[in-house]
């Protein structure tokens, strides 16, 4: 079978040796570190170890000097690794804290920091969300002080992946005291007294460590201001498609893992004389499933597509985020119906499934967001 | 009720929710379970996710009166109608504790009815009258490893022994509600595995007796606070006098059990769902994005709109069926309705109060989270959807 566009063999042989990691060395342990709450450093170490952390990074830096084609297989096959935390904890570190640092920082900034994320060295967040402010990112209170040399940095951070266990935060903070989307800056952390971190008990997404944030006369130099200054707001817009494709190819992903490990189910589990798929209303479920996951796909590759060929896609990755989060829950809470009561036990990692994609509606701008996104682009 | 002024008839958003099913005394006993649920057992319900609510609710609840309000005062209960047993149902959940109410709901109204319906009078002053106090506690076992809604399939076999007019019952249940601190089980068996449905019988099984094993305790998406077991029988004997009800007669037992139980949950949907709705509601109002509250935002105003009509729909259809079943009719259909729909639409309101919560709805902090996850077992438990639409279907002769 020839590879589905936009990918090619090269990319097909990266998803084998992906997938061969995954179950090996992450799969084994998924269910340990959901329980823990926490999955151990060292992943990061190991991804590091087969180039994984750094697929689209320039080889300068350590990275393989791929592009997002390589990132996506990597996105699509972590959904193979049994959870959902997991996945968002590297995939936070590559795709949502690095990118702006290769994008938009310095070289001596991409010493620093691009390099040692890449080498699993250094971990990384991304530090946007407030308590008071999420999806309205002009409500953002956190501000920084210019002092000699560079800023104090006062305020908190709400909902941070990768917020305790990271060695630096990439930060946005107010630093004007202009209202609105001006005034916004991004600063580059460092762990120090200043900053202190606490995890958050969610529904899903339980190996990730997801942190409310408070900075206390945290001090950043001069050289960590990431962008120029007051322009931060479009540093957030820049990462944003490319976040959104992300979560659009790990729902892909996932939804194909829950489809598979369902039908396996359906067709050894007997009720009234035969299997579940010989009844015709749970058959129709899952063909209804089996067309929701290739509607989803190739929504997301055409926008992958649109994307990596640098035209303005905001409008196919909006829909593609919007479509597929919303399907992905779905499909998982009809998986977790299908398996009756073994669904609702943690043992089948059904519910897991279904837990950790509820964030998907919600993560990387809520759906209701998405709408108005593109109620804007489609001028409604 | 709404008034007229200057001739012009308002709309009285304040008025009354009281069903006609419901009269005074009905609403005193509201008040005085919410207040206990409130008071008592809301306080713990974090801590009682991590460990299970501990037996004492029982006999608390017990002393209260409220483990016999539509029981028998000859057995110790308070001889009320069907409806105080529905409105046990919704003020439990004041409790926030969806696994404390399904607990509490199995010792009521899944294992107990079929013991009062059935039992002899020795059986229910074994087993009932302790029950009704809160010092026995009772579970029921139906679902096996491979079989559940099929409860034809199952495969836990009583053999009569005819040397000591004793049965051997060997086999395994699973999701097993108290099934942990149960002191009886209202056990499903096959005494005739050739004779279908005609061959199924229920037999009460002390906890303690030998061969009965507890075995693990079930890690469940929610209703943490509850107690799920996988048990094994291995050559469990019981007296001949243990069974409950007539031999052969099981099935249909247990599907009579079924209906009143289906409503009671019905009822626990709705109230979860409303329960759900007015704490979303209170954060919509309080929680500012783009400069205004987002419920002013029309998308979100609508989407309250939406739940608080599929909670309606869902109310009143439960409050309808249950006015039949308790005038004596035996609504099968309207009650699988009920079921189904009340069970589908707390999800969606619950699913949905997590969308209006943003980011927070997703942390456990704000509990909303745990009302989806509680919730999520009523399209499964007692009847999953699939069975309620085929019950429902084969109603019409299809």
């Amino acid at each position: 079978m020839s590879p589905e566009p936009p990918f090619s063999e090269e990319h097909e042989a990266l998803r084998e040796s992906i997938r061969r990691f995954v179950l090996a060395e992450l799969r084994p342990h998924a269910t340990e570190w959901e329980a823990a709450r926490w999955f151990p450093d060292e992943v990061f170490a190991k991804f590091a170890a087969h180039g994984f952390l750094g697929l689209k990074y320039e080889e300068r830096y350590g990275g393989q000097g791929g592009d997002f084609l390589h990132e996506a297989i990597l996105v699509e096959e972590l959904a193979h690794c049994g959870s959902g935390g997991l996945a968002a904890g590297v995939g936070a570190h590559t795709n949502i804290a690095t990118p702006p640092i290769a994008k938009f920082g310095t070289e001596d900034q991409k010493q620093r920091y691009l390099a040692p994320a890449i080498a699993g060295e250094k971990i990384g967040a991304l530090a946007i969300t407030e308590p008071d402010a999420g999806s309205d990112v002009a409500g953002l209170k956190s501000h920084a002080r210019r002092v000699d040399g560079g800023w104090v940095v006062n305020g908190s951070k709400m909902f941070i992946t990768n917020g305790v266990r990271a060695h630096f935060w990439v930060t946005a903070v107010k630093t004007t005291s202009e209202g609105g989307h001006h005034g916004l800056s991004f600063l580059i952390l460092d762990r120090q007294e200043g900053v202190s971190a606490s995890p958050i008990k969610k529904l899903g997404w339980h190996a990730s460590d997801t942190a409310l944030m408070a900075f206390d006369d945290a001090f950043v130099p001069e050289q960590n201001l990431l962008g120029r200054e007051n322009e931060g707001f479009y540093l957030i817009m820049a990462n944003f498609q490319w976040e959104r494709l992300v979560m659009a190819l790990g729902a892909v992903g996932a939804m194909q893992v829950a489809y598979d490990k369902t039908v396996a189910y359906a067709k050894q589990r007997n009720a009234f004389g035969k299997p579940l798929t010989g009844h015709q209303a749970l058959r129709h479920k899952l063909a209804d499933i089996a067309t929701t996951v290739h509607v989803s796909r190739v929504v997301t590759y055409d926008a992958l597509r649109r994307f990596v060929h640098g035209g303005d896609a905001v409008k196919e990755v909006t829909m593609a985020k919007l479509a597929t989060q919303r399907a992905c829950f779905d499909v998982m809470d009809t998986c977790l119906q299908l398996h009756g009561g073994a669904g609702y036990m943690e043992e089948y990692e059904i519910e897991r499934m279904a837990r950790d994609a509820r964030l998907g509606p919600i993560g990387g701008g809520t759906d209701e967001i998405m709408r108005e996104i593109l109620s804007k682009v489609l001028a409604l | 009720m709404a008034t007229a002024e200057n001739d012009v008839l308002k709309p009285d958003f304040g008025a009354s929710r009281k069903h006609f099913i419901f009269t005074d005394e009905h609403e005193q006993l509201r008040e005085s379970i919410r207040s206990f649920a409130q008071k008592e057992l809301a306080p713990h319900a974090e801590e009682w996710e991590e460990t299970t609510f501990p037996d004492s609710v029982f006999t608390r609840m017990g002393e209260l009166g409220f483990l016999g309000l539509d029981k028998a005062e000859a057995l110790g209960g308070q001889g009320g109608d069907y409806y105080t047993s529905l409105v046990l149902a919704e003020e439990l959940v004041h409790a926030r504790s969806g696994g404390l109410a399904m607990g509490i709901a199995v010792h009521t109204d899944m294992a107990m009815p079929p013991i009062i319906a059935f039992g002899t009078e020795e059986q229910k002053q074994e087993w009932v009258v302790p029950a009704i106090k809160g010092e026995k506690i009772l579970c029921l076992g139906i679902t096996e490893p491979d079989a559940g809604s099929d409860v034809a399939g199952i495969k836990t076999r009583a053999i009569y022994d005819a040397a000591t007019d004793e049965y051997v019952i060997n086999g395994s249940k699973t999701y097993i509600t108290n099934g942990h601190r149960a002191d009886v089980i209202v056990l499903v068996t096959k005494t005739d595995p050739d004779a279908g449905h005609g061959g199924i019988t229920l037999f009460l099984v002390p906890m303690d007796a030998p061969g009965v094993v507890r075995e693990q305790r079930l890690k469940k998406l929610g209703m943490h606070s509850s107690d799920t077991a996988l048990l094994a029988f291995q050559d469990v004997r019981v007296p001949a006098s243990a069974i409950l009800g007539e031999k052969g007669k099981g099935f249909y037992h247990i599907s009579w059990e079924l209906q009143g139980e289906r409503l009671i949950g019905a009822a626990g949907c709705v109230a979860g769902a409303q329960a759900c709705f007015d704490l979303t509601l209170k954060y919509a109002l309080e929680r500012q994005a783009f400069g205004r509250s987002i419920g002013k935002f029309q998308v979100i105003r609508h989407k309250f709109a939406e739940m608080a009509t599929k909670i309606e729909t869902a109310r009143q259809l439960t409050y309808m069926t249950a006015w039949r079943f308790n005038n004596g009719e035996y609504p099968v259909r309207e009650i699988s309705m009920a079921k189904l729909h009340a069970a589908r639409i707390s999800v969606e309101v619950a699913d949905e109060c997590i969308q209006i919560h943003g980011g927070a709805g997703y942390m456990t902090e704000y509990g909303v989270e745990r009302v989806w996850r509680d919730l999520r077992l009523n399209r499964i438990g007692a009847g999953t959807d699939e069975i309620m639409l085929e019950v429902i279907g084969r109603s019409y002769g299809l």
